[in-house]
């Protein structure tokens, strides 16, 4: 049989939208949220705290656990919080079964699309270096699952707002606490729904029913992995557009609605 | 649809090599490729092969690539295609032509014999019988759908594009090797070869295999994800390796 070369096939349809629609899609993801977490300024805004700092180890705003800049952060090297903690979801992200298949795809063309001719023509897949360090997912799977409960209590604190007389907190409720709570809910069922998570939880099991609790998980994790490509997307989407709310707003461009 | 014509560009020839030859037929209300493929196999190359059994999508013999995609000829619907242009019907690539549209798939039995066999555990009665619960064959159960029509070893770019025959088993006899290794009565461990000569690492989770599948068997997300799971428990997870040498026994 004669190897096709790149883009190469009898398809007709326009095979080609989806791997470019994914690329457009994940390149405007990373270029945004690079440029936002190098800028190290304005991710905060009364309670709200942008998901791209958080948790902010060290910086300067009142949501920091550990003061100001550490000592020992090379005084050539660029600092911001974000810096400190995005290696975590990014890989969590980076390393997700969906994202996988979908950047092979759309960065590597391999293949560009189904049935479609390949550019090259040795392949290693993932069972050896660099690919086989997939393997990790697990890892960030327990790092994001952490991140999720800081986030969730982003969202909690995020109903307090200081009043600027009296100096106390006030419960309310405003859209950028919306919008965090909503990046929180879309963020979990994406986790939630993560591969290595429903075997974790009981697909390693042949045997389920011994484990009726593991069962009942299993199901549970089951739901959101059925749709895991469209709570990946979803979440995307809203982890930019919360950090893009909090910016906005810091800048004083936009103006955050206190609904109460 | 009323009454109208089509054309098909049907790829004829051999191993020696072939070309695709248009023909027109005439198409109606219901029609599917096979019976387009049949009507000019009767009325026009009475030497045309191909390989069919029950029109039904149930025996997995019609398989070919309907306009570059692999499809069942008995389940695809002309009223699904666009007839304004001609409709290519092509013998599934990942696979030696023997002639006209049909391919020698012999290589796929060769490599289900080497999946080590279903080994049941001790039986739980004494005639014999065993216990089980419906809930925990549920998931072996959507694999045994399989009519090994082989759309997706043929779409499978690992196979199709750089004919890894050798050292990858493919789409299908990874929903096979799952349906024995989920099993709850079965005993036996394939999670080595499936590591090294079987090349579940190989497959890149590009879910083509699942696109093309006539029967809608989760190929990507409900078997290979959770075998290539597997694999990680047993090799790349150093905490679970820890674990084990604590309690080396564990569930079959
Ligand atoms: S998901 Fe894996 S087995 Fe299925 S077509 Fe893609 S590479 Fe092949
Ligand atoms: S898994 Fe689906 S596509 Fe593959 S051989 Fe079985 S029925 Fe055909
Ligand atoms: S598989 Fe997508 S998050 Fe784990
Ligand atoms: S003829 Fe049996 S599946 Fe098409």
């Amino acid at each position: 049989m004669i190897r096709r070369s790149l883009g190469q096939t009898s398809r007709r349809d326009v095979w080609w939208v989806w791997p470019v629609l994914v690329f457009l899609g994940l390149s405007t993801f990373i270029v945004y949220s690079t440029w936002a977490a190098f800028q190290g300024r304005d991710y905060h805004f009364g309670p709200y705290l942008s998901p791209f700092y958080s948790p902010e180890l060290w910086g300067d705003s009142p949501h920091s656990w550990f003061g100001p800049k550490p000592g020992w952060w090379p005084a050539w090297a660029p600092f911001s919080p974000a810096l400190l903690i995005l290696w975590a979801p990014g890989g969590f992200r980076l390393t997700c079964y969906y994202y996988r298949g979908a950047y092979y795809k759309a960065f590597w063309a391999d293949p560009p699309s189904c049935a479609v001719g390949e550019p090259r023509k040795s392949y290693w897949g993932e069972s050896s270096l660099p690919l086989i360090l997939q393997n990790v997912h697990r890892y960030f799977f327990y790092l994001a699952a952490i991140f999720l409960v800081l986030l969730a209590h982003d969202v909690w604190k995020a109903m307090w707002f200081t009043d600027p007389g009296s100096g106390k907190a006030h419960f309310g409720i405003g859209v950028g606490t919306i919008v965090l709570a909503v990046n929180v809910c879309l963020l979990g069922s994406y986790s939630l729904g993560c591969h290595s998570l429903r075997h974790l939880i009981g697909g390693s099991r042949d045997q389920l029913s011994k484990a009726p609790l593991c069962a009942k998980a299993y199901q549970c994790v089951g739901c959101f992995n059925r749709r895991h490509m469209m709570w990946a997307w979803f979440s995307l989407f809203s982890v930019g557009f919360a950090d893009l709310y909090v910016r906005l707003c810091s800048k004083g461009i936009w103006h955050d609605w206190r609904i109460f | 649809m009323v009454q109208q014509q089509a054309t098909f560009s049907i790829w004829r020839g051999d191993s020696a090599g072939g070309k695709t030859v248009d023909y027109t037929a005439e198409v109606s209300e219901g029609m599917v490729v096979l019976d387009a493929v049949h009507q000019i196999q009767a009325t026009q190359a009475n030497d045309l092969a191909c390989r069919w059994n029950c029109k039904a999508g149930k025996c997995g013999s019609c398989s070919a690539e309907i306009n570059g995609m692999p499809r069942l000829m008995c389940m695809t619907r002309l009223n699904d295609l666009d007839l304004t242009q001609p409709v290519t019907v092509e013998p599934m690539r990942a696979f030696p032509p023997v002639r006209d549209l049909v391919t020698d798939v012999s290589w796929n039995f060769r490599v289900k014999k080497k999946i080590k066999k279903f080994k049941p555990r001790k039986p739980d009665n004494p005639d014999g019988s065993w216990h089980m619960l419906q809930g925990d064959i549920d998931r072996v159960q959507e694999f045994r759908k399989c009519i090994e029509c082989f759309l997706c070893q043929d779409v499978c770019h690992v196979l199709r594009e750089h004919q890894m025959y050798e050292e990858f088993i493919g789409p299908r006899y990874f929903v096979y090797t799952a349906a024995l290794e989920m099993h709850p009565l079965d005993t036996e461990d394939r999670l080595p070869e499936l590591k090294q000569s079987q090349g579940a690492g190989l497959c890149n989770i590009t879910k083509c295999c699942t696109k093309v599948c006539p029967e809608n068997i989760h190929i990507t997300d409900n078997a290979i994800i959770p075998l290539k799971e597997r694999i990680v428990d047993r090799y790349y997870d150093p905490l679970k390796k820890l674990f084990r040498m604590f309690r080396p026994k564990s569930e079959g």
